[in-house]
């Protein structure tokens, strides 16, 4: 892929209030082709649906302050003007919400909100909308479309809601879609349709999609490449077979440790001690190096920048800078 | 949807009657005996009889009520104890009267409230916020009257723009809809309207401001609408809560406007009450008293079906 389709460098957002400042992403490098899926794995707090929201400038803009540079097919989000960047929104990058009753108007019909993002970007007639709107439901296997299309979010289970939630994202056919753990409020039966139709729609479309999750599970099942996120930075990148094999970061091997997958039969799960850090005051050292069971005096002091192979990456002093792969150490 | 509308119409009728049996027995709350207003002390014991049995006093209390309210149903309101009159021409010019008024305030209070509450919901914690509040906050905490008669000071007095009293250049309530009468309504109705414009301001940015802070708006903005698509949610889905308090309000206005009527001369239904009440003319006390509560009750149920129809959640059966 010649041109990437989001390129993100050195990115911070910073939430301030008069009481507080809040450091939620500190320095976030990435870029995403094309047709690509990247997962951002991260606990609550990690700053991972704040990165998601800062690609579409949707976080509370009376108190965010965003800084570096972050380009989605091609716009500059950072400098845009409000107008331009409303016009992006739902037709370049969409979002895809996690919770499906509360991010869908409750006083509005499912068709009525597929046909505004329709007509609001393409201008077509209230015809034409509808008829998208049918072909978008189809599209997300909805069965008896047109009585759907009538309801009210109220009158639709959770897995449909977000189906219709997922129209309403694709209804513009945009390059980049974001998942803000779309499938975290679903009943397990229903997350794994979501996800089945969410990989089966994105390698339809050809879509980027950068998804955020806190389960490794889902990360596993959709992404080709895996951020995982702690303190508002990225801790490790890499393809997701090679993360989920060989951990490089302690955190993320913390993580695996923490999570029920193949190959854990007859071993204890671990968990990780301690609690992520104040994003309010973070330390200048490394920011996972007061809950790691290896850190030493040199983590405390500052925190590395992304080392290893150039595909397979993670911020810990203990990974070679090497191209070889060694983990820093085994749990 | 119209065995709702049914069912809703059904349910307010035992309000009504409560509201009319209360009305009724108010006559036998009050201290005293109706028979002592008309006849002097000294009366003989056979001609109170008489009159008792006249005017039905005789009969039992759930009988009495049974008449008065096949009296009040056919429109026969009865007549004033202070001048032998038929009640009902004198309630119903009243009432027009009131109604214009009340219409008047609310629809100032409720398009400023509108206002000042969208804007301060919009600008929260800013000093537009502060501002908006300010006045909210002021125009609740006013005495209304005083507020009236400072106005007549200014306005009338001083600048000698509009007139202080009445409700129309010849002393007759006839309204009509020109200059010469709209300008003796402008001060009891911008008078009127603080309160309520006061109370919605602070109910709308509650509504609208707890809006704005739901996950849908995030969806909204990033769907890519607009300011302007983005607000004809926010109403939609701010108009039931905000229908409700101005439907509370109005119906307050109805009834509630007796000082700054009695302040302006206001012919309305305030004046009347006031009047009734100090000559103790308990039948118009009753009839008025009697038609705002049917108002309330019928605004209610006006509310109750507006809601209904703009929240779809409401609908179920």
């Amino acid at each position: 892929m010649s041109e990437d389709l989001v390129k993100v460098r050195d990115l911070n957002v910073t939430f301030v209030t008069r009481d507080r400042t809040v450091h939620a992403v500190n320095g976030v490098d990435f870029d995403l082709a094309g047709g690509e899926v990247l997962c951002i794995l991260g606990e609550s707090g990690s700053g991972k649906s704040v990165t998601l929201r800062a690609l579409m400038r949707l976080n509370p803009p009376a108190r965010t302050v965003m800084a570096g540079t972050v380009v989605v097919g091609g716009h500059d989000i950072v400098g845009i003007d409000e107008n331009r960047m409303a016009d992006i929104r739902g037709s370049v990058v969409s979002m895809v919400f996690q919770e499906p009753m509360t991010a869908l108007d409750p006083v509005f019909t499912i068709g009525q909100q597929i046909c505004e993002t329709v007509k609001r970007h393409e201008g077509v007639s209230q015809k034409d909308a509808h008829r998208r709107a049918l072909d978008l439901l189809d599209l997300v296997q909805i069965p008896s479309a047109e009585r759907r299309l009538a309801a009210y979010p109220h009158e639709l289970s959770g897995g449909l809601r977000q189906r219709a939630m997922i129209a309403i994202a694709l209804s513009c056919r945009p390059k980049l879609l974001l998942a803000d753990e779309p499938t975290t409020a679903l009943d397990a039966t229903v997350q794994i349709q979501i996800l089945l139709l969410l990989r089966r729609l994105q390698q339809e479309m050809g879509m980027g999609v950068i998804f955020v999750t806190h389960d490794l599970g889902v990360a596993g099942e959709i992404a080709d490449r895996i951020a995982v996120m702690y303190g508002g930075k990225f801790v490790e990148e890499g393809p997701v077979r090679e993360v989920m094999r060989t951990a490089l970061h302690p955190y993320t091997q913390g993580l695996l440790g923490a999570t029920v997958h193949s190959g854990m039969r007859g071993r204890r799960l671990t968990t990780i001690r301690g609690a992520p850090p104040n994003l309010e005051n973070l330390p200048t050292g490394c920011a996972f190096a007061p809950r790691c069971d290896v850190a030493t005096d040199a983590c405390l002091v500052a925190v590395p920048a992304l080392r290893g192979d150039p595909d397979h990456r993670a911020r810990c002093i203990l990974v070679a800078a090497g191209k070889e792969e060694t983990p820093c150490c085994s749990i | 949807m119209l065995l709702y509308l049914i069912r809703r119409i059904i349910y307010a009728v035992p309000i009504a009657l409560a509201v009319s049996l209360f009305c009724f027995l108010l006559v036998h709350i009050a201290p005293g005996d109706p028979i002592n207003a008309i006849l002097p002390p000294d009366a003989p014991a056979d001609v109170v009889a008489q009159v008792r049995a006249l005017y039905g006093l005789d009969k039992p209390l759930p009988l009495q009520f049974g008449i008065w309210l096949g009296h009040i149903v056919t429109g026969d309101f009865g007549r004033s104890l202070a001048t032998g009159r038929d009640i009902w021409p004198d309630l119903a010019s009243a009432l027009k009267n009131t109604l214009i008024l009340a219409s008047a305030s609310a629809f100032i209070g409720f398009i400023l409230g509108t206002l000042l509450g969208s804007l301060a919901a919009a600008f929260n914690g800013t000093w537009i916020d502060r501002t908006c509040v300010g006045i909210a906050v002021a125009g609740v905490s006013v005495p209304h009257y005083w507020l009236g008669m400072v106005l007549v000071v200014i306005f009338s007095v001083t600048l000698n723009m509009l007139p202080a009293m009445g409700a129309g250049p010849d002393g007759t309530s006839n309204w009509m809809l020109d200059w010469a009468h709209l300008q003796f309504l402008i001060l009891p109705a911008v008078t009127l309207s603080v309160i309520p414009m006061g109370i919605v301001t602070r109910t709308v940015r509650g509504i609208v401001s707890e809006i704005l802070n739901q996950d849908f708006i995030t969806t909204l903005r990033g769907k890519g609408l607009r300011r302007s698509g983005i607000i004809v949610h926010v109403l939609k889905n701010a108009a039931p809560n905000a229908l409700a308090v101005m439907g509370l309000q109005l119906g307050y206005l109805m009834g509630g406007s007796i000082l700054v009527e009695t302040v302006f001369a206001w012919p309305g239904t305030g004046f009347l009450l006031n009047n009734a009440i100090f000559q103790r003319d308990i039948p118009v006390l009753q009839a008025t008293i009697l038609v705002l509560a049917m108002f309330f009750v019928a605004l209610n149920l006006a509310v109750d079906l507006l809601q209904t129809a703009i929240d779809p959640r409401m609908r179920r059966s």
